[in-house]
């Protein structure tokens, strides 16, 4: 395989055994994703966006298949720190300050005191969020202590962003704010970062390949790689490029549907 | 303060009216008996005098308690036998080395329980079992077998005071250490972070309200145990040994002053207690 894939994923298929019977969350599921790539995973609710994202951090086993991300396992890629995980909700101790939050994941990692605050101060200015250090998560907005989360994940340099539905729980017009800084940051550190989303104007807006699911079984419809130049203004969501990219993924969306 | 003074009052007062009231009940049929002696009529007034002025009632009036109280406190020396304080503080003392005891304890079941799926299995039905055996057929052996092994005064009260005080420690900490969402942990996975460190920056944290639930628990039965250590054990010194002396004489102002006297003790712990949580949650901002 060549250097260039960060994740491939080879026939994933995961069954999850239940009260109610057999959920098959994955199906056939594969995908290679190469470094650098800004991925998004969109589809309807239950297409198992989460269960991929967990599967290549290791924190579900697929029932069949082989991936491999970095060219390890999902849990050498783990051990090696290979990704930094954001989860829907910011998951913030209440009990530490924005600092120690984002410093938690760096003492359990046992870098140099040194380093550690030379991090704290790098990351931090990279979601803007210098002069919040010594405040507590309740004191800052939702949006905020999802940034905190971010910079918490990206912390430890990891190459691989896992984001599942980061900014799902904010409006709009945050929303706007945080995909042009997640743009600019991935322009900046040259992350692999997958990122799932219900939005299809983020998903557009955001990728560089967006991949379209459907549930019941959670399958891949349409992969689409996007044309779209690197430096994204906002306005580019009223391009012609971009509609049509909207479209297809639209139209994605309603094939998956229609199989059931 | 101002808004629980109110209510507080009413039932206070409620307490002394209804607690006068079967003092006189109680302790009329003495009154009567020694006026029939003497052959005398009581008029209620008398009746009332007496009830609340004999020196063995069945139930002493509020201010003969009190008065005791005041006096065993404030007039007696502290380090006399006489003294209330005296015999307070020696439950006291046993009641801190149980408990002290107790929460070690707890506290290393309920991490060994948490750490490992089969220590929970093969300890946790002799931790239940520990409860269901009554405290009062127990601690006469405890001090038997201790007394054999020369091991007198504070050991065996503490001991037996631990054996209470440990199991709300347990059962609440094994809750707080295992109260972390799967989110949390998940998320300390993506980290790859150590059983270890998964305890130490989330589970302990996370434990702290829990713990100071159970110490509150823990200490009130700390008392419990001490008290009820100073019953078989023929001890002189405690609160408990003060009851058990008061109840061989009938003399029950002596007996209900030790009782009020534990009663404020466990009362002034566990504010204490709810004192100290106050102080470390407003550190660690946990709104508990
Ligand atoms: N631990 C589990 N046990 C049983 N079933 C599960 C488990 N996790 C997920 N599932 C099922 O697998 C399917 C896919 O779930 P998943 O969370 O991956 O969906 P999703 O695409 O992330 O949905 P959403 O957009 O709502 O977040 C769902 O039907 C879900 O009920
Ligand atoms: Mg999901």
């Amino acid at each position: 395989m060549s250097s260039e894939n960060m994740i491939s994923a080879k026939s994933i298929s995961l069954r999850f055994d239940t009260e109610d019977g057999v959920v098959n969350a994955l199906q056939n599921v594969s995908i290679n994703i190469s470094r650098g790539e800004f991925v998004s995973f969109i589809g309807p609710s239950g297409c198992g966006k989460t269960t991929f994202l967990r599967i290549i951090a290791d924190l579900e086993r697929p029932t069949e298949g082989e991936i491999e991300v970095n060219g390890m396992t999902p849990e050498e890629a783990r051990r090696a720190r290979a990704y930094g995980y954001v989860f829907q909700a910011p998951g913030l101790y209440p009990w530490r300050t924005i600092e120690a939050n984002v410093r938690l994941p760096l003492e359990i990692m046992k870098y140099s005191k040194a380093e550690i605050s030379k991090r704290i101060q790098r990351v931090l200015s990279l979601v803007e969020l210098n002069g919040f250090e010594k405040k507590f998560p309740w004191q800052l907005s939702g949006g905020m202590q999802q940034r905190v989360s971010i910079a918490r994940s990206l912390s430890f340099d990891a190459d691989i962003l896992l984001m599942d539905e980061p900014f799902g729980a904010l409006d709009e017009i945050v929303r706007d704010h945080l995909n042009l800084q997640l743009l600019k940051l991935w322009l900046k550190t040259n992350k692999t970062i997958c990122f799932v989303t219900h939005s299809i104007p983020e998903a557009v807006y955001l990728s560089t390949k967006i991949v379209v699911m459907s549930p019941r079984p959670g399958r891949i419809i349409d992969v689409i790689d996007s044309a779209l130049p690197k430096q994204r203004p906002l306005e580019i969501r009223d391009t012609k490029p971009f509609i049509e990219i909207a479209q297809r993924v639209r139209e994605g969306l309603r094939k998956g549907q229609s199989y059931d | 303060m101002t808004r629980s003074f109110l209510p507080i009052t009413t039932i206070t007062v409620f307490i002394l009216f209804v607690w006068y009231g079967f003092s006189i009940v109680l302790n009329s049929s003495w009154a009567y008996d020694r006026a029939a002696r003497n052959s005398q009529t009581l008029t209620f007034k008398e009746l009332v005098h007496d009830t609340w002025s004999q020196k063995k009632p069945k139930l002493p009036a509020p201010h003969q308690v009190f008065s005791e109280m005041w006096e065993t406190t404030f007039n007696k020396k502290v380090t006399s036998k006489r003294s209330l304080v005296y015999h307070t503080w020696i439950t006291l003392s046993g009641t801190i080395a149980g408990f002290l005891l107790g929460t070690m304890l707890g506290i290393i079941l309920a991490l060994a329980i948490v750490h490992d799926r089969a220590t929970d299995l093969s300890i946790m039905p002799w931790i239940i079992t520990s409860q269901a055996i009554p405290i009062l057929a127990l601690a006469p052996m405890i001090i038997v077998v201790l007394g054999s092994m020369g091991f007198t005064g504070l050991l065996p009260k503490a001991v037996i005071s631990m054996y209470l005080s440990f199991f709300p420690v347990v059962v609440g900490m094994v809750k707080g250490l295992r109260s972390p969402e799967i989110l949390e942990i998940d998320q300390m996975k993506t980290w790859s972070a150590t059983k270890t460190q998964i305890l130490w920056y989330l589970r302990i944290p996370r434990s702290i309200p829990y713990l100071f639930t159970s110490l509150k628990l823990g200490i009130a039965a700390s008392l419990v145990g001490a008290i009820v250590g100073e019953l078989p054990s023929g001890a002189i010194s405690g609160l408990g040994a003060r009851m058990l002396a008061g109840s061989y004489y009938g003399q029950t102002i002596k007996i209900w002053s030790a009782l009020f006297a534990a009663a404020i003790l466990a009362a002034t712990l566990v504010t204490l207690i709810g004192l100290i949580q106050k102080i470390i949650s407003r550190r660690m901002m946990l709104q508990l």
